[in-house]
């Protein structure tokens, strides 16, 4: 009969808007900026520099390569390398960036200079409220607003953290290793021990 | 006390009125009507967006509007806000008179239909003596502005939708009408105002509305069907069609014309409840005979919330008809459902009162509805669709 399936439809909807009074859990909507849903581990949205200790300017990891310049797709990476030099997280001395500027309108969040940083000095942030109404200085983050602590890393992305200093440990351990060996090849002779020095300029550079 | 708080806006206008020289009196005193129903309606309009939004918000297990003010209530005016400061963007190509006009046509004809509806115990605009006659007349103007928007645009999907909708609102025209005839036969008058009078009585404690007679019922819901389709609601919403031919007519306007175009829509809409409110529900009448003492004009609103209720359910419910599904409903089954109405109508009118009339009229209003509604069914056939490539 006709009108047989409209009437139902029709209970059908009474019973959603008054059921929807009357049960919350019909209403799935996450009220946004007052509830939020947990971020899953994996979450990224932007990246960040990383540092050790707590002076973020001698812990930056980061030595200047340029990288991540070159690589990041959109070219929101803009980095000057410096004049001096500094030691870096594994102890070596290395360059740091004078400037290292990220555009927030457009990065797109794609993670590619995370994959080729050597250095694991640059991550992804879970932060993704980055709206501002500054639209040119508020958009480019500076290297003082990009450089967050190792710790806060190992809080958002503890088991991506985990790894990360886990190599770094690594490479920190045999770099501590060689030194300690071109320090006994200097105490058992003085010529040597030049040459080592030599060498060892030459391989930071 | 009673008698007062009904005649309360009449017995103002009167005392308004008498302070000014006579020879202005006719024209002040259509002035302040004429003031009352742009600010009643508008205001309508503005409380209405909002309860449609939150009640087919709750139909769909959501929230609905509730940022802008204690539970969205303020939402109207922030629309209202947005839509003033946005760009009033022309296509080049358009054609620029009749672009602009469209709109204001269309609310200027939509606020007409307001005149002869009366809203409560001497509360008509222009009692006019072919009332109904008058609405209509009126309500096909906002047809040819809805084609002006289309054609003006040179816009294809803009000409698309008011193509659909011009065939749509002259295909339902006629069931409109019909049903309404039907009325006009049992009053004996075109006036809505006699309309209304004609079913003032009451029986015990029942009023004697047309909609509580099977013609009157079926003519109801004939009305009801057919308005649904005259304004443009969904499920015949066809000539906007948001998610096929991106709001149709209506595509190439934007900042407060678009509002316009709003506000002419759900002031139809409004327009065409308060007609069938007239000509079925009793007008202003109380539904029930104690409740007298109550203003007529609150029973008049409290009618048209309802109905306006009903339109924002049936959206909720219902899905988008297709065209030939449409033309099919409006001729094959509107069409021979209200043109039997009327012989119905007629029957109840000369059979005596008593069992035998609700008998006779009821047989001839069931029958040929379980009859057109197996023909419109015919061929109809719900089956699992087989693909013949994409398996």
């Amino acid at each position: 009969m006709l009108g047989e399936g409209i009437a139902k439809g029709f209970v059908e909807t009474a019973r959603n808007f008054f059921g929807s009074y009357l049960s919350k859990d019909r209403l799935t909507t996450v009220q946004y900026p007052e509830e939020r849903l947990p971020q899953i581990e994996a979450t990224r949205d932007f990246p960040f520099l990383v540092y050790d200790g707590d002076d973020w300017q001698a812990g930056l990891r980061c030595v200047g390569c340029q990288i991540c310049e070159k690589e990041c797709p959109p070219k929101c990476i803009y980095i000057e390398k410096s004049k001096d030099k500094k030691p870096d997280a594994v102890g070596k001395l290395q360059f740091f960036p004078a400037v290292f500027n990220i555009d927030v309108s457009v990065c797109m969040s794609c993670q590619i200079c995370v994959e080729v940083c050597p250095f694991e000095a640059i991550k992804m942030d879970t932060e993704f409220e980055l709206s501002t109404d500054d639209r040119f200085g508020g958009l480019l983050w500076d290297k003082a607003r990009l450089s967050k602590s190792n710790a806060y890393y190992g809080k958002i992305h503890p088991t991506d953290a985990a790894v990360s200093d886990a190599l770094l440990a690594e490479e920190k351990a045999k770099a501590e290793a060689k030194a300690k060996a071109a320090n006994e090849t200097m105490a058992n002779s003085t010529l040597p021990n030049a040459l080592q020095a030599v060498s060892g300029a030459s391989s930071t550079q | 006390m009673g008698e007062t708080a009904d005649q309360f806006f009449v017995i103002l206008q009167h005392w308004l009125v008498g302070h000014a020289p006579a020879s202005f009196r006719p024209l002040l005193s259509a002035l302040f009507s004429v003031v009352a129903i742009l600010v009643v309606f508008a205001f309508l309009f503005a409380i209405t967006t909002v309860l449609e939004r939150k009640g087919l918000g709750r139909i769909q297990n959501r929230y609905g509007p509730n940022r802008v003010g204690p539970f969205g209530v303020l939402q109207p005016i922030a629309d209202g806000i947005k839509s003033l400061t946005k760009e009033d963007i022309v296509p080049q190509a358009a054609d620029k008179a009749v672009h602009f006009l469209a709109p204001v046509v269309l609310v200027l004809a939509a606020f007409s239909l307001y005149a002869v509806l009366p809203i409560g115990r001497n509360m008509v605009l222009a009692n006019l003596d072919s009332g109904v006659l008058y609405f209509f007349a009126v309500s096909s103007v906002m047809e040819l502005t809805i084609f002006m928007a289309g054609w003006s645009s040179r816009n294809k999907y803009s000409l698309l939708g008011a193509m659909r909708a011009i065939a749509q609102m002259i295909s339902y025209e006629v069931p409109l009408i019909l049903a309404s005839v039907t009325v006009i036969m049992a009053a004996g008058s075109v006036s809505t105002v006699a309309i209304v009078e004609s079913q003032a009585g009451y029986s015990g404690i029942l009023p004697h509305w047309f909609v509580f007679t099977p013609w009157g019922f079926t003519g109801f819901i004939l009305f009801m069907i057919a308005a649904t389709a005259e304004s443009n609601r969904s499920p015949f919403d066809l000539p906007e069609g948001e998610s096929e031919i991106i709001a149709g007519y209506y595509t190439e306007y934007s900042g407060f014309k678009f509002a316009l175009f709003f506000l002419g829509e759900y002031l139809g809409m409004f327009a065409i409840s308060g007609l069938g409110i007239t000509l079925f529900l009793g007008g202003w009448a109380a539904p029930l005979s104690f409740l007298t003492w109550i203003p007529s004009y609150l029973w008049f609103f409290t009618k048209l919330l309802a109905m306006t209720v009903m339109f924002i359910w049936i959206r909720g419910t219902l899905p988008r008809l297709r065209m030939d599904q449409l033309m099919n409903f409006a001729w094959r089954f509107m069409l021979p459902m209200a043109l039997l109405n009327l012989v119905t109508a007629g029957v109840w009118r000369f059979l005596p009162h008593g069992v035998v009339r609700w008998f006779v009229c009821g047989l001839l209003v069931v029958v040929p509805y379980v009859f057109l509604s197996r023909g419109l069914m015919q061929g109809w056939k719900l089956e699992k669709r087989v693909y013949r490539f994409a398996e």
